[in-house]
């Protein structure tokens, strides 16, 4: 809100400036306040209740999340959750960002590969997750190729080894989101005025030395909007499992999205969807909470 | 959500208003080949009484379907009939009063008296009162033996499911799956209640699913389930596919020497052209303690302000059970007919197998009518990862069954 200055002496009560703008934004205030905090409070009260098809007040205390942590496919959600969430956090960032660079050699054709690498993007998760289903089969995609080349010991089947299912799911993740990642980070090398190469040239630094010391730190503001994107699609994570393995094989690829899927509506216990959701809030919270005070607590002093 | 479920009732006030006042909505997830011809039948003999069936099938399974049914009851737009399985599942909505009661019916026609085995009617009421139409009955303890893949591998076709344990090296020397399993985790623990009930017996069956004993879950008897259990998961370990009909076609192949399904497995054989008997055996109950569960299907009518659509409901549920239509809809379903008075000479081999055994009232209700969904879908869970995780023993699992047994409501 900064203030421009209505420098006169019957300066009007705060309230009442921008009266339009503030208007405006009622529907989206009362929507917040109504939807998400109305949402999120009701969400968390029933959470410590016994609720099975249909929501009931009848308290149970802390029974559903000594359920839930005791439940071995929620400890595995969760460590799946969290090797996805790292590895794609490290992945997309690295590879969104050589690809931006990469494009931003003043190529040819740049708008054609822009538009092919972020093509994916405008698939669904659901096709996404069924387009690399077929190719990580090993009856007919990958490793059906490569030994129909001559090695016939080749084995690549991450769909169906319970130790590394998730990694099939991450690839289909980044293939289908790095390109969105890219351009964010185009845009954010765009933004870096031309003058500063040109001064870093003058000086002598190496290319490579100047984006990771000069360019990366400019491009802060894209690499929080990027980072708030990533995270937000890596907790959501739900259909691409769906579709890719639905939680196979065994429960080695659940996640906690789909955790509260199923026992919210094919499990019929609301009560038990209700504390795994508030978990996966709370960990949101953790996460976000510090950041926002570091991001916005930190403007103020600037 | 208060909101929503007004606006949602005031369309469904509109769509009702401007349609003919006896058609009715009827959802189901009956949407595979002979399932739809079955549905076909109902829908035949009810717009032949005069009244119009408006179908509104939801492709997917029971899982996909009745979160969209529950939503629309509970979100006021209720439809004029729906299908459940018989059981616990839509016992809250009962519960909350969303269903119409149908005793008046049931007492007109007499169902107390017709309906065999009367479990199939315990499971519609709640309170003395009769909330649904049971349409068929569904059991689950068959063993399906592909007679081929025996032949290749030289030896006889088991009778029981001992035979069929042994007789797995043989089959796994010519490369042949002994026991073909999908991936999806109700098949797994289905396969281990057939099990159970199959090897422990009846008695066990129902204090552990019933009762509710932890203690029964734990002990002895069901230790020797779990064994065999492991026993099935050494057999199936190289069967990778995710449904059930792959895994059924796996056996009409002749790929695999057997599945453990339900009745509906039936199905594919005749879709297959096989012969009962000849290219492929069935055994009830794996040919040790023949018995067959009376799980099913049923269907309920939501509560509708519309005088004249309750009294079409009420006329849909009278028609479901009458003699003609069991008959038509049974011998496409390949279900057997909730009532024990009406002649099924088209019946296959394995159907009049499974008419006897229910005709000698062998039979135990199924886990559905047992157990809440969320105690079936934490078995499930434990069942699939145990499939699937070959590091898991058979005490370890036993244990985690018998705290699910334990909790369970």
């Amino acid at each position: 809100m900064g203030g421009v200055g209505v420098a006169t002496s019957d300066r009007p009560i705060n309230l009442f400036r921008n009266m339009t703008a503030k208007v405006a934004a009622i529907p989206m205030i009362l929507t917040v306040l109504f939807v998400f905090v109305g949402g999120t409070v009701w969400t968390v009260t029933y959470s410590f209740t016994s609720s099975k098809l249909l929501p009931k007040l009848k308290f149970v205390g802390l029974d559903q999340y000594e359920r839930l942590w005791s439940t071995n496919r929620w400890i595995i959600s969760i460590e799946n959750l969290f090797i996805y969430g790292i590895c794609s956090l490290i992945f997309s960032f690295v590879i969104g960002f050589v690809l931006a660079a990469l494009m931003d050699q003043k190529i040819r054709f740049e708008n054609t590969f822009r538009t092919i690498i972020l093509y994916p993007f405008a698939l669904s998760f659901i096709v996404t997750g069924l387009v690399w289903q077929w190719i990580l089969n090993p009856e007919f995609g990958v490793q059906n190729i490569v030994r129909s080349l001559g090695w016939t010991g080749f084995v690549f089947d991450p769909l169906y080894n319970a130790d590394i299912v998730i990694y099939g799911i991450l690839i289909a993740g980044l293939w289908q989101g790095t390109g969105l990642i890219m351009v964010l980070m185009l845009a954010g090398l765009r933004g870096i005025d031309e003058d500063v190469w040109k001064a870093a040239r003058v000086d002598g630094i190496p290319a490579w030395k100047t984006y990771l010391f000069i360019v990366i730190p400019m491009m802060r503001p894209v690499f929080v909007t990027t980072l708030v994107i990533i995270a937000s699609g890596i907790v959501r994570v739900y259909d691409l499992v769906v579709a890719q393995t639905s939680g196979g094989p065994g429960i080695a690829s659940e996640v906690p999205a789909k955790y509260v899927y199923d026992y919210m509506f094919q499990s019929q216990n609301l009560g038990q969807g209700f504390a795994a959701s508030t978990m996966m809030l709370l960990a949101v919270a953790i996460v976000v909470i510090p950041w926002a005070y570091l991001e916005f607590g930190g403007r103020k002093r600037g | 959500m208060r909101s929503l479920g007004i606006l949602l009732g005031a369309t469904a006030l509109v769509a009702a208003t401007s349609a003919g006042a006896t058609e009715l909505e009827v959802t189901h997830w009956w949407t595979s080949g002979g399932e739809a011809a079955a549905v076909s039948e109902l829908a035949k003999a009810f717009n032949a009484s005069g009244d119009v069936w408006v179908d509104g099938a939801i492709a997917g399974s029971g899982g996909v379907a009745r979160p969209i049914m529950i939503s629309r009851i509970i979100g006021g737009d209720p439809m004029g009939a729906t299908q459940f399985n018989h059981g616990r599942q839509a016992e809250e909505l009962v519960e909350a009063g969303l269903m119409q009661d149908l005793t008046d019916v049931a007492d007109a026609q007499g169902w107390k008296d017709i309906i065999h085995p009367s479990s199939l009617l315990e499971a519609c009421t709640l309170d003395g009162k009769i909330y649904c139409a049971p349409v068929n009955i569904h059991s689950w303890q068959w063993l399906w033996l592909s007679n081929a893949a025996f032949e290749k591998a030289g030896v006889a076709v088991p009778t029981n499911w001992d035979e069929f344990v042994a007789a797995a090296p043989a089959l796994e020397a010519q490369g042949i799956i002994p026991l073909a399993v999908g991936q999806q985790s109700w098949q797994t623990s289905g396969a281990f209640n057939v099990l159970m009930v199959s090897l422990a017996g009846k008695d066990i069956f129902l204090q552990v699913y019933d009762e509710k004993n932890a203690e029964v879950a734990a002990g002895p008897d069901v230790a020797r389930v779990f064994k065999a259990a492991d026993d099935a998961r050494k057999m199936s370990a190289k069967s990778s596919v995710q449904d059930w009909n792959q895994a059924t076609n796996l056996v009409i192949t002749g790929q695999a020497g057997g599945q453990i399904m339900g009745d509906w497995a039936q199905g594919e054989f005749q879709v297959a052209n096989q012969v009962a008997g000849e290219d492929y055996t069935c055994l009830p109950g794996l040919g040790v303690n023949e018995i067959i569960s009376t799980g099913g299907d049923a269907f309920y009518f939501p509560k509708l302000n519309d005088a004249e659509k309750t009294e079409a409901q009420k006329r849909l549920a009278a028609l479901l059970v009458t003699p003609e239509v069991q008959v038509g809809f049974n011998l496409k379903k390949g279900s057997l007919p909730i009532r024990g008075d009406v002649d099924l000479a088209a019946a296959n081999d394995c159907m009049k197998k499974g008419l006897d055994i229910l005709a000698k009232g062998n039979v135990i209700p199924d886990p559905n009518q047992l157990m809440s969904p969320d105690s079936i879908g934490q078995i499930n869970d434990l069942f699939v990862e145990f499939f699937n995780d070959a590091s898991i023993t058979p005490e370890d699992a036993q244990a985690r069954f018998a705290e699910i047994v334990g909790n369970a409501d």
